[in-house]
């Protein structure tokens, strides 16, 4: 049996025998990006969806920088959350470096503008489809936010799961800002570059598999959502 | 009624707008009194519902005046419904209620509302589906129930009955009847002269951006005044149409 194969049945073994390690680290992992999406949810969708329908001075330019913030590298975030968390940092007094809040504030920079950009795009398309009928009945700008939010919410699912996919495989921020301490700040993916680095390879393998099961579920669930509202809402 | 603002005589003078280079409003003029429905006839292209879109206030006219009963637009009071009303993925009462938002009233009172007048476009047993299953003609019935809701004075129709079955046609006409009676002022385009001589009280008849012809029905169809009507009535081709 080769490296990758013991690799491979080790991890299975690990899996089936709910290794309270894996366990712990995927319950963590699940706790950080959740909220970091749900956080992200609560900033990019509304502000995605006031850039989609909103004309002022300065759009062009604030859509460009949220595009720009897509490709957002990982690394440059964790820096820059832990320069504000650090002890010399504006928000240091707090004392939340090295902390699971600190993770989840990090992904949330990182997946708040992608959801918001991609949110952007799909409520400006409903917007051009809805313009003249809204304008006619005399809505406030803000009721045609908060009706295309509710009339897009299938299709934002799909912003959502960015996110979602985004901070899941995110691990330059949260190594930096988490520390990737063990039993308190390691997650899927600082754990995987450890072990990987420490040549524990079953362990990262049975982790990358859960990582890949929990995407690969979500992203089915949306899919069956999707499903479910076409047949609904014709 | 919804806003207290006068809107009538509306008074409209050397209307322009154009598009492309090319003049699709050309100094049109229309005096529309407080009552009844007009009809506004005219080949394709012929600015009608430039015409509708620039008094809904969807289009800013390049030059001329709109005078609203001696002011300005009201604020309110002007809805429209277009050929292909859009509908969101909502219920059937759901976009109704739509329409009510900017009144700024209790949610029990919106479905309230939405729901009675549903019921008098016969569409109340269908209020929880989703609109987009609808059929063309109850899509039409529900663009209408959007915007009687508001209680409009100004009614703006853009050929409403477009592709729908005689049956559908019947029923979207008998609405705006209702919805005439109820003293909203009613301006719609048609391309259907059957239906024109059932529901206008009178005629504009419009080509190329201008208004050439504004008769009681009766008159207008028994003999229009202008060759250019008396060609549309007749299913001919204005010679400057021709290819």
């Amino acid at each position: 049996m080769n490296a990758f194969s013991l690799a491979i049945s080790e991890a299975f073994a690990l899996l089936a025998g709910f290794d309270h390690r894996v366990a712990e680290i995927v319950g963590l992992s699940l706790q950080v990006s959740g909220l970091a999406v749900l956080l992200g949810t609560l900033i990019g969708l509304p502000l995605g969806a006031c850039l989609g329908v909103g004309r002022f001075r300065g759009r062009q330019l604030l859509v460009i920088a949220l595009n720009g913030c897509m490709g957002l590298p990982s690394v440059v975030v964790g820096v820059v959350v832990y320069l504000l968390l650090s002890r010399s940092g504006p928000l240091g007094d707090l004392g939340l470096l090295y902390s699971p809040t600190a993770m989840v504030l990090a992904q949330t920079v990182l997946v708040a503008p992608l959801m918001a950009a991609i949110a952007r795009q799909t409520i400006e398309d409903a917007w051009h489809d809805y313009e003249e009928e809204f304008r006619v009945l005399r809505l406030r700008w803000i009721d045609s936010v908060r009706v295309l939010l509710h009339d897009c919410r299938h299709s934002l699912l799909v912003a959502v799961l960015a996110g979602l996919g985004r901070a899941m495989s995110e691990v330059g921020a949260v190594m930096i800002v988490g520390g990737n301490i063990d039993r308190s700040t390691r997650t899927m993916t600082t754990a995987i570059a450890l072990e990987t680095s420490k040549g524990d390879l079953p362990l990262a393998v049975a982790l990358g598999l859960v990582l890949l099961a929990v995407i690969l579920v979500l992203n089915g669930l949306a899919l069956v959502v999707r499903q479910w509202a076409m047949r609904r809402y014709a | 009624m919804s806003d207290a603002a006068p809107m009538f005589p509306l008074r409209v003078r050397d209307l322009r707008w154009e598009a492309g280079g090319r003049a699709i409003l050309d100094g049109l003029d229309l005096d529309l009194a407080g009552e009844g429905i007009t009809i506004l006839l005219g080949p394709n292209g012929a600015g009608k519902s430039v015409l509708l879109r620039t008094l809904c206030g969807l289009l800013e006219p390049q030059a001329g005046t709109i005078d609203w009963g001696g002011g300005r637009r009201p604020e309110s009071g002007v809805a429209m419904v277009f050929q292909h009303a859009r509908m969101l993925r909502d219920s059937v009462c759901g976009n109704v209620e739509l329409a009510l938002l900017p009144a700024r009233l209790a949610a029990g009172e919106r479905r309230e509302r939405a729901l009675a007048v549903l019921e008098r476009v016969g569409l109340a047993q269908r209020a929880a589906d989703s609109a987009r299953a609808l059929s063309g003609g109850e899509r039409q019935r529900l663009a209408l129930a959007r915007a009687w809701v508001t209680q409009p004075r100004l009614l703006l129709l853009d050929e409403p009955t477009a592709s729908l079955d005689p049956s559908s046609v019947d029923r979207i006409e008998r609405i705006v009847r209702e919805i005439r009676t109820e003293g909203t002022r009613i301006l719609m385009t048609t391309h259907n002269l059957g239906q024109a001589t059932r529901l206008a009280d009178d005629v504009v008849f419009i080509d190329a951006g201008r208004v050439c012809e504004h008769a009681p029905v009766q008159r207008f169809f028994a003999r229009p005044a202008s060759q250019a009507a008396r060609l549309y009535i007749q299913g001919e081709l204005p010679w400057r149409m021709a290819f």
